[in-house]
């Protein structure tokens, strides 16, 4: 891949004249922590949420830890008429999206009346609420099929619910691309903003701890077996042998930077830049989005201050991963983490939950830990902060790839 | 703003695979209804469906593959090889300037049905036996499997997405790919949505909310969206791929171009998940947008391809929405459901109206609506029953409605360097 075809026309360049994007409010439900502040607190301690599964038997599985949510009560976030109707992914997104307005300092109903909408990813929608719909149609027959699961359970219900639950009757959108997805979905509320969206509620959260889809998971193979829940997810460890599934996310108010001072709106920070690409056969195209995503930024690698790894803690997939931000930064040339090994990999919440990281570490001007890893491999040539790092940070890239072949970067900006 | 272009299109239909076969069954006014054959359907309340008649082998699916691959991802395929034939692209796209949008809103819903029956043992078990399981259910229980399938059939290495909202997917991810060539992300977009929801699973679930039409003892005239006899949708399948270009790349090397996509417009109505209200205010605000954003006024549009699911619900709110956009005009310009011959295939009907959308331009036809004999009388506009009509078609709107609240509307014009030539 040479420079020369990665340059974008001209009207790429421009795109950086037009308005800016800032994040104004943030939500999180992590397995270490429910509330942003909480988990961000947890996460600066180290302290992992994997352990073993609760939310169903996984006696008969050969994986047996997970990093789910604790401590989250239905009842406190939804009124009872909802419940019947929601898969656990919603009522945790809806959670996290009045956790990120209530923190926006702004009142939705106040906006233009088409001035505010939801861009969120997903993977498998409501999940846990398909499998029991599906369990009703082949035991019982189709006519025990809830009215509720036309609904329910596809991939736009997140999107649609936190639509309605705050009057956010703007250009709305759903946007799957595996754990790729939380970045695509923020860059496309981003251009919303861009068109004339006063605020947008973006990114994702997910869940899918249930048999149906531990099935799916153990299907891709790409899980570690080991049963140890401290040394079970190691990106970048040359004993790396999988990853750990969990649930979660962040969700965010973006709005765009002049909307945001004209109400004196505090400001976590902004998205300046963002690009996906897809890897071709043998060609991994990871570096390439990152260096899209500087590019789109405005920014030189030297001015990136840390990097928030995917971590896919698979041996060949952290190979890469090194190896791309090597070539872009030089051999340890900048500080990289990867605090998801203390919630493993969230699927659409995943990258989300790293931008929140980004965000409040471009606040606090700490980078929060990897932890279980003790240092990385020797293939594996990366400045990987183990414990918290008090640093000056000034602008965070985010790195997500989604299985199949989906990469995507994210240049967060102190602001 | 760099502009784009529909230069390439393929279509697994019902009535027909290939663009011509589906053009043909729209010109024609025939229908594609009729009793549900991919499954046994006798226990359910609404046994019909528009089905493609759709063999993988005649399309080059090896056994393995199509076992592997969802129905609906055959679709996506297969009409993303035609589109990128038919645009004269083949062999000749850049990848790392070639992107891919599929929308769908069940994704691989047919596999994920099937293959739940195997680990459950016809639901048997909540602790499903994960042995059992084929080594691509991750790929079912993920759909950007079906995007990254379609991304490697055609060597696209830029921007890669599956857009998930409901029924209006078919017009927002086209509508995304735009946004991807404008802001300069990409010069080309294979781009359009596919669906395969003919399993026992969707069928049960729109029984529930006897959202689908129970006329069993008629399914070819099921489906007659606007008229006063009509009672639900009638499930449909299939997919459209476009092929979108930046406007000078297709112009430099001469390509043929259908139509210009010249905007477009979301809006939600945050109101119910599956309810509308009837006085159709958020798509007429998309419809508005839409026409702003292609700097046209509402007398412009030649043709109005509706949503026209068939529901009551539908039709009330979606004439209502004509009429608040398009004023005194909404009476005059012919609007038209292809619901009426091909059903309603979810996430992938708006990818194939605006495929019609833009044959409707390149060919100076409106295709009908099929089955409306007697209008409904809230439905009081010119529905173009029955017969296609030939007329001068410059610019069309086509729009869309789902689940979630999404209401979606996109604007295609006569390309201008056609105009020039």
């Amino acid at each position: 891949m040479t420079t020369a075809t990665l340059d974008r026309p001209a009207a790429r360049a421009g795109a950086r004249a037009a308005t800016g994007s800032v994040v104004t409010g943030i939500g999180v439900a992590a397995p270490n922590g429910l509330g942003t502040e909480a988990w961000w607190a947890a996460t600066l301690r180290g302290e992992s949420g994997i352990r073993p599964v609760t939310r169903f038997d996984a006696s008969r599985y050969p994986v047996r830890i997970a990093g789910e949510v604790s401590g989250f009560v239905d009842e406190e976030h939804l009124p009872s008429r909802l419940l019947p109707q929601t898969d656990r992914v919603t009522r945790l997104s809806l959670a996290v999206a009045k956790e990120a307005l209530d923190d926006c300092g702004t009142d939705p109903a106040a906006l233009p009346e088409y001035g505010g909408g939801v861009v969120t990813a997903s993977s498998a929608g409501g999940f846990e609420f398909g499998q029991r719909e599906l369990q009703a149609l082949w035991s019982k027959g189709g006519q025990h099929v809830s009215a509720y699961q036309s609904f329910a359970w596809f991939y736009a219900v997140n999107t649609g619910q936190i639509s309605i639950r705050h009057g956010l009757r703007g250009s709305s959108g759903v946007v799957v691309t595996e754990q790729a997805g939380g970045l695509d979905a923020i860059a496309h509320a981003r251009r919303q903003i861009r068109k004339g969206a006063r605020l947008m509620v973006t990114g994702g959260v997910d869940s899918a701890l249930c048999p149906w889809g531990w099935a799916a998971h153990l299907a891709a193979d790409e899980l570690s077996h080991a049963t140890d829940p401290s040394r079970a997810y190691l990106p970048f460890d040359a004993a790396a042998g999988g990853h750990v599934v969990g649930e979660g996310g962040a969700l965010f108010v973006l709005e765009s930077d002049v909307a945001a001072r004209e109400r004196d709106a505090r400001v976590y920070g902004a998205f300046t830049g963002y690009a996906a690409t897809f890897d071709g056969p043998g060609t991994p195209r990871l570096g390439d989005a990152a260096r899209l995503a500087l590019a789109d930024a405005g920014l030189r690698p030297e001015e990136i201050d840390v990097v928030f790894a995917d971590a896919a803690g698979a041996r060949a997939a952290d190979r890469a991963e090194a190896e791309a931000l090597a070539a872009l930064f030089g051999p340890r040339g900048v500080p990289v983490t990867a605090p998801k090994s203390m919630t493993g990999r969230l699927l659409a919440g995943g990258a989300c939950l790293d931008v929140a990281a980004a965000l409040l570490a471009l606040r606090d001007q700490v980078v929060p830990p990897t932890t279980g890893t003790a240092e990385p491999a020797a293939d594996c040539p990366l400045d990987l902060v183990t414990a918290p790092r008090e640093t000056p940070l000034g602008h965070a890239l985010v790195l997500a790839r989604g299985r199949g072949g989906f990469n995507s970067a994210a240049v967060l900006s102190a602001v | 703003m760099r502009r784009v272009v529909i230069t390439g299109i393929g279509v697994v239909a019902p009535g027909g695979v290939g663009t011509r076969a589906f053009w043909d069954t729209l010109t024609a006014g025939r229908t594609a209804t009729r009793g549900i054959t991919l499954f046994d359907a006798s226990t359910f309340r609404s046994r019909i469906a528009a089905e493609a008649d759709f063999d993988p082998a005649a399309h080059g699916f090896g056994p393995a593959e199509a076992a592997r691959l969802d129905r609906a991802a055959q679709f996506a395929l297969v009409s993303a090889r035609e589109a990128v034939e038919d645009s004269g692209l083949t062999g000749a796209l850049e990848p790392v300037r070639t992107g891919v949008t599929l929308g769908s809103a069940v994704g691989c819903t047919t596999g994920l049905d099937n293959e739940y029956g195997v680990v459950s043992e016809n639901g048997s078990t909540w602790e499903v036996d994960h042995t059992r399981a084929v080594a691509h259910l991750f790929d079912y229980f993920v759909p950007s499997s079906m995007a990254a399938e379609v991304a490697r059939a055609v060597g696209a290495q830029g921007p890669v997405s599956l857009v998930s909202t409901g029924c209006t997917s078919g017009i927002d991810s086209v509508c995304h790919a735009v946004d991807l060539i404008r802001e300069g992300s990409a010069d080309v977009m294979v781009s359009g949505a596919t669906e395969a929801p003919i399993s026992p699973i969707t069928v049960a679930c729109f029984d529930a909310i006897k959202a689908t039409s129970p006329r069993n003892d008629d399914p070819e005239t099921a489906s007659r969206p606007f008229d006063r006899s009509r009672n639900g949708f009638v499930l449909g399948e299939g997919s459209a791929v476009l092929v979108l270009e930046e406007f000078e790349h297709a112009r430099r090397r001469g390509a043929h171009v259908y139509a210009e996509i010249a905007g477009f417009a979301g809006r939600s109505n945050a109101y119910h998940m599956t309810g509308l209200k009837s006085d159709g205010a958020e798509m007429a605000e998309a419809i508005r947008a839409a026409l702003d954003e292609a700097r046209l006024d509402a007398t412009a549009v030649d043709y109005v391809n509706a949503h026209g699911s068939g529901t009551k619900q539908n039709d009330r709110h979606e004439t209502a929405a004509f009429k608040r956009s398009l004023g005194e005009h909404a009476y005059r310009v012919p609007v038209s459901s292809i619901k009426s011959m091909i059903g309603h295939s979810l996430g992938a009907i708006g990818s194939l109206e605006v495929a019609a959308s833009a044959l409707a331009i390149e060919h100076d036809t409106v295709p009908p609506t099929a089955n409306l004999h007697e209008a409904d009388p809230a439905c009081d506009l010119d529905y173009t029953p029955l017969t296609a009509r030939e007329q001068r078609t410059n610019t069309v709107l086509s729009v869309g409605s789902g689940f979630g609240g999404f209401q979606s509307a996109i604007v295609l014009t006569r390309p201008r360097l056609q105009e020039a030539a």
